[in-house]
């Protein structure tokens, strides 16, 4: 028992009035006893793991909601306030979807769009990332360039529609320059809040250890803005995907494939609100399926690797 | 080689001083015990001995390769697991290493601290003594012969602080590191170092210094009446700033 000589060493203690007592000298055991305490209180002091199932709720709370939305859309037309060509039920748009399919044309703009948004979103990543990570770290050109970017997300990227069809005419240059617009500065801007909220000890650690710039904006810097980051990524394509949609609607013609802005268009001029709405839950769907896909499953990883999921609400 | 402080000072902006003519000479291998109570200077001190900040007067001789720092919370990288922590310390240290070289070194570093097993976990799933002791073995990888401690066991509970104090020790002695151990815990002081020096507080400067004798060490009566005269010095510096 490493704990007995304390006590009774105690009592021989001198009196001193400051009531000081050593502890340690007399608790230690030999080295194994040791490692064996060690352990003892590793096991007690760090939780095991909790291992998770899948759960159930988390599918069907959402699939519940849907057909909620669902029901309430086909009781509303069916009280008939509406004529049914401007207001068409689910059947309806159901049966439009169908037709589509069999033709091909949702496959078609599905795949072009999807295409068009992960490549030019792609590519957004690739020159955002190094122009973020340099105005993050670098303190002039932040200041100079920082406003800029910030105003450039609140700006609307369908604003460079007209400019991008003057310049590059109805080709998919002008699609993805859209997107380029859009996706870049708010990638930039996720990556630079990213960095701003690094714990300043990070750096400190990073200079002890003797790390150079480089090291420290790859090793350091961009792994601890990676939450910040993965933030501004979800952002970036959000925004590639509206202004992508903004551009087919806009620009159709030309050499430019037909998307599902495309799709959408045509249901106007076709006063056809079946294939409009065919198209909007198209669009819709693509998105939820790309947060639930890629960047939930991402997010989530990352979060809970760290440490940070514990009382979410995730 | 060892670490010499000359009429060291530091003020931040126009403010008053932190530190003030800090004189000291630490030899190498020696195991040192700063102390001194809160906004005193220590971890401006250990900073300045770190190359994190610079003095404002006087001069410092520390090893030309720098030193190894542990922080007061073990500061870990979360997005690595226990082993990446020191192999990214390793691979700062000296770039030609290797992977594999890395991997090893980490393992022996990990077997150290005696956390073989929990080498792929993550901070966030380590107790706080155990993180403690990732960063001290982080630390170690630096291969520095000056190890410099900032309170690095203050917000640890009392067993796992005591547990911690015999790790030390014997990493210590196996490894002949000189030490520079920043504490506000005086029990902790005189557990630790060969020798205390007592920083006062406002501006920092070192006004009191004791050897701490192998017979402190195996006689806790004897070690109770240096802590009791050490704690009475530091007090009455305390008591100094009361009016």
């Amino acid at each position: 028992m490493p704990s007995n000589p304390i006590t009774t060493e105690e009592r021989t203690l001198p009196v001193t009035d400051s009531k000081e007592h050593i502890t340690s000298p007399s608790l230690k055991g030999n080295a194994s006893e040791l490692r064996d305490l060690e352990a003892g209180l590793d096991n007690l002091q760090s939780d095991s793991g909790r291992k998770a199932g899948i759960e159930w709720k988390r599918v069907l709370l959402p699939v519940a909601a849907l057909v909620v939305l669902i029901l309430a859309w086909q009781f509303y037309v069916s009280l008939e306030f509406k004529r049914r060509d401007l207001v068409p039920g689910p059947l309806d748009v159901l049966t439009q979807f169908v037709t589509m399919w069999g033709e091909g044309k949702v496959q078609e703009a599905v795949w072009t769009s999807l295409q068009r948004g992960v490549i030019g979103f792609l590519i957004s990543v690739v020159i955002a990332t190094p122009v973020g990570l340099i105005l993050a770290q670098v303190a002039p050109l932040r200041r100079a360039f920082g406003p800029l970017i910030s105003g450039l997300q609140v700006l609307p990227s369908v604003a460079w529609v007209p400019a991008a069809i003057i310049w590059f005419g109805l080709t998919d240059a002008t699609v993805y320059f859209v997107v380029f617009m859009g996706a870049i500065p708010s990638i930039i801007n996720g990556l630079i809040s990213g960095v701003d909220q690094i714990p300043p000890q990070y750096r400190s650690v990073g200079t002890v250890l003797g790390a150079n710039r480089l090291q420290m904006a790859l090793q350091i810097v961009l792994p601890a803005a990676l939450p910040g980051y993965i933030g501004g990524l979800k952002q970036g394509w959000a925004f590639s995907w509206r202004s992508l949609m903004a551009a087919e609607i806009i620009a159709v013609g030309g050499t430019i494939g037909f998307g599902l802005g495309s799709l959408l268009d045509q249901g106007r001029l076709l006063s056809d609100m079946t294939i409009v709405m065919s198209a909007i839950l198209l669009i819709l769907f693509v998105g939820i399926l790309i947060e639930l896909l890629v960047f939930g499953p991402i997010e989530k990883r990352l979060l809970q690797r760290r440490g940070l999921l514990a009382g979410s609400s995730r | 080689m060892p670490v010499v402080l000359e009429n060291l000072g530091k003020r931040f902006g126009g403010g008053a001083p932190v530190l003030d003519d800090v004189n000291a000479t630490i030899a190498q291998g020696e195991f040192v015990a700063l102390l001194g109570a809160s906004g005193c200077g220590k971890s401006t001190l250990l900073n300045i001995m770190a190359g994190l900040e610079r003095p404002t007067s006087g001069a410092l001789e520390v090893p030309s390769d720098g030193a190894a720092f542990m922080f007061q919370d073990a500061s870990l990288f979360p997005w690595l697991t226990a082993r990446g922590n020191i192999e990214l310390a390793l691979q700062l240290a000296d770039k030609s290493s290797t992977k594999v070289s890395r991997r090893a070194r980490a393992t022996e570093l990990l077997e150290l601290v005696h956390l073989g097993g929990a080498g792929d976990k993550r901070p966030h799933e380590l107790s706080g003594g155990m993180r403690q002791r990732v960063a001290l073995a982080r630390s170690l990888a630096q291969d520095r012969q000056l190890l410099l401690m900032d309170e690095p066991f203050a917000a640890l509970d009392a067993i796992t602080r005591d547990l911690l104090h015999d790790e030390l020790e014997r990493i210590w002695k196996e490894t002949g590191r000189t030490i520079v151990f920043v504490t506000h815990n005086v029990r902790e002081a005189v557990r630790l170092g060969q020798r205390v020096l007592l920083l006062s507080s406002r501006p920092g400067r070192v006004v009191a210094e004791w050897d701490v004798t192998e017979e402190h060490r195996t006689d806790a009566g004897r070690a109770g009446e240096l802590t009791g005269v050490i704690t009475r010095r530091l007090r009455e510096e305390i008591r100094r700033h009361a009016k």
